[in-house]
């Protein structure tokens, strides 16, 4: 059988692609609790990020500290393309057919992805990891790189300050009456619609800092905007849509079963998460942590 | 003097179907007006076009003398109208508490009204203060709208069909509450289906009918008019 140290290093990398995806899917969830709007563009968002941390590190190359101010220009960056996007585009398909948010937002994915390459090209790119982070260290036998360690820890970091700033900031009630009845918080005399933005930027915000995190371990190439976009609708599936505790725990399902499963079905890794998604929508098909639509 | 709110020839539809055909109405300052009429006559519309949330096709609202027709809904909440809805419309998933708060933080109209003081009013809220909205009574529900609504200090209170499903002894006590805050100098537009509830608070009363006024004047010209009461009201 196998030694408790490879488990562990499987166990390991399992959680790394869970707090990856988490700060992923975090922002998917949260804009469709919220707004309602099902945003296909989020991994455009997040390959963007990607793209525009590579493009800052060049441009810094020589500083010290050039990855992390690269990371922030790139997050700061999508979170303005994000506040555009809302305010020009999505602000005229609310309360109006699925289908409409489905059609812009899957058109944003072509612009976007088309966009990328005239800009980027189609060869893959690279990001080196920031010196400081650049070893790694023995747990339990198994090696963890200290860059992982530290995606791990900014997971449960976004993940632990989110609920906080949800169930006990005034922006979080604000945010979760909006959920409850928007028309209802306007007549209070809030301003929704500038809440809604504000929802949709730090939404962006998080996808483009996701990716600009990813560079380091992760080559840049055409191609996964669509690769994560379906990362993501997966892990709020298995939690629950709109549900932030539940795309937590359906980030680390999926990370864990993704892991695991290759040791399993070797070559077949992606459809374990698959078949975990089907036996979900057919047993629960609101997800682990949501709620059925009323 | 003019009037607080003013309504002039307001129309208003969902869609293709027109429900408000040339309402005008008027509320002074100080007064308690009324609204009566079957179900359907078009008395919810009313109060969801003077604030915005079912904008006229037609007409002027006026708020002291601005003409606020066409504002959206937090512009008209922030200038001073106060919106209790029909089915009241509690954030269910957040506490009677957060229910306040945020509503205090939405409005942003500091003034006599504060947490402490709506608890004041409705003790009961004080005693469920960490309670999830979604929980409550009906009762309960209607006490959470009303405070609210006036945490953010509204100069006219527009409230409908506040005595709705709700049990006698309940609706005894809001209508205490009401008249206590009448006395207050609150400016009130209640709807009402209720003939006594309504006439008990009111200064002067419109009926409706098909969306349409069919009956102006003051409560005691009401009591008196078998037609109206009989055709309109069915009482």
């Amino acid at each position: 059988m196998f030694e408790v140290s490879f488990l562990f290093g499987q166990f390991l990398g399992g959680l790394t692609t869970a707090m990856f995806l988490f700060l992923i899917a975090s922002g998917l969830s949260l804009v469709f609790g919220v707004m309602r709007v099902l945003n296909f563009a989020h991994g455009s968002f997040f390959m963007i990020g990607a793209y525009l941390a590579w493009q800052a590190v060049q441009w810094l190359a020589p500083a010290l500290h050039s990855f992390w101010l690269a990371a922030l220009a790139a997050a700061l960056g999508v979170a303005l393309l994000g506040g555009l996007i809302e305010r020009l585009l999505l602000r005229h398909i609310y309360g109006r057919e699925e289908l409409y948010q489905l059609l812009l937002t899957y058109a944003l994915v072509l612009i976007l992805g088309d966009a990328a390459k005239i800009i980027w090209g189609t060869q893959q790119l690279s990001v080196s990891r920031p010196p400081m982070l650049a070893g790694g260290f023995q747990v339990l036998g198994a090696t963890l790189p200290t860059y992982n360690l530290f995606i791990m820890l900014t997971g449960v970091a976004i993940a632990v300050a989110g609920w906080f700033v949800l169930t006990r900031s005034p922006a979080g009630r604000m945010v979760r009456a909006a959920a409850l009845d928007r028309e209802m918080l306007g007549a209070l005399g809030a301003n929704v619609g500038a809440l809604y933005t504000g929802m949709f930027v730090a939404s962006s915000f998080l996808a483009g800092l996701s990716g600009a995190l990813v560079t380091p371990i992760q080559s840049i190439v055409p191609g996964m905007d669509v690769e994560v976009i379906v990362e993501a609708f997966i892990v709020v599936v298995i939690g629950g849509l709109g549900s932030f505790w539940g795309t937590f725990w359906g980030s680390v399902i999926y990370g864990q079963v993704l892991s695991f499963g290759i040791l399993i079905l070797p070559g077949f890794s992606l459809f374990s998460v698959f078949a975990l998604m089907a036996v979900i929508l057919i047993v629960r098909p609101w997800g682990l942590f949501g709620r059925p639509l009323r | 003097m003019s009037a607080l709110l003013e309504l002039e020839d307001v129309h208003a539809a969902y869609g293709l179907s027109r429900v408000l055909f040339g309402i005008s109405i008027e509320v002074n300052e100080g007064e308690c007006v009324c609204l009566l009429g079957r179900n359907g006559v078009g008395k919810t519309t009313t109060m969801r076009s003077v604030m915005g949330l079912t904008p006229p096709s037609a007409g002027h609202v006026r708020f002291k003398s601005r003409d606020i027709t066409g504002w959206p809904p937090h512009r008209i909440a922030r200038a001073g109208i106060g919106f209790v809805p029909e089915d009241r419309r509690i954030f269910a998933e957040l506490s009677v508490w957060e229910n306040l708060d945020v509503a205090q933080r939405a409005a942003a109209r500091p003034g006599r009204w504060t947490i402490e003081s709506v608890i004041d009013l409705f003790p009961v809220l004080g005693r469920l203060h960490d309670r999830q909205g979604g929980f409550l009574s009906g009762g309960e529900q209607q006490m959470l709208t009303i405070a609210r609504t006036l945490v953010g200090n509204p100069e006219l209170l527009l409230l409908d069909e506040p005595s709705e499903g709700l049990a006698p002894l309940v609706v005894e006590a809001l209508l205490a509450k009401i008249g206590e805050l009448k006395a207050q100098g609150l400016t009130i537009l209640l709807a009402e289906q209720g003939i006594e509830f309504s006439l008990a608070l009111a200064d002067r009363v419109y009926v409706l009918e098909k969306g349409a006024v069919r009956f102006a004047g003051s409560s005691a010209a009401l009591r008196s008019d078998r037609n109206v009461l009989d055709q309109l009201l069915m009482v």
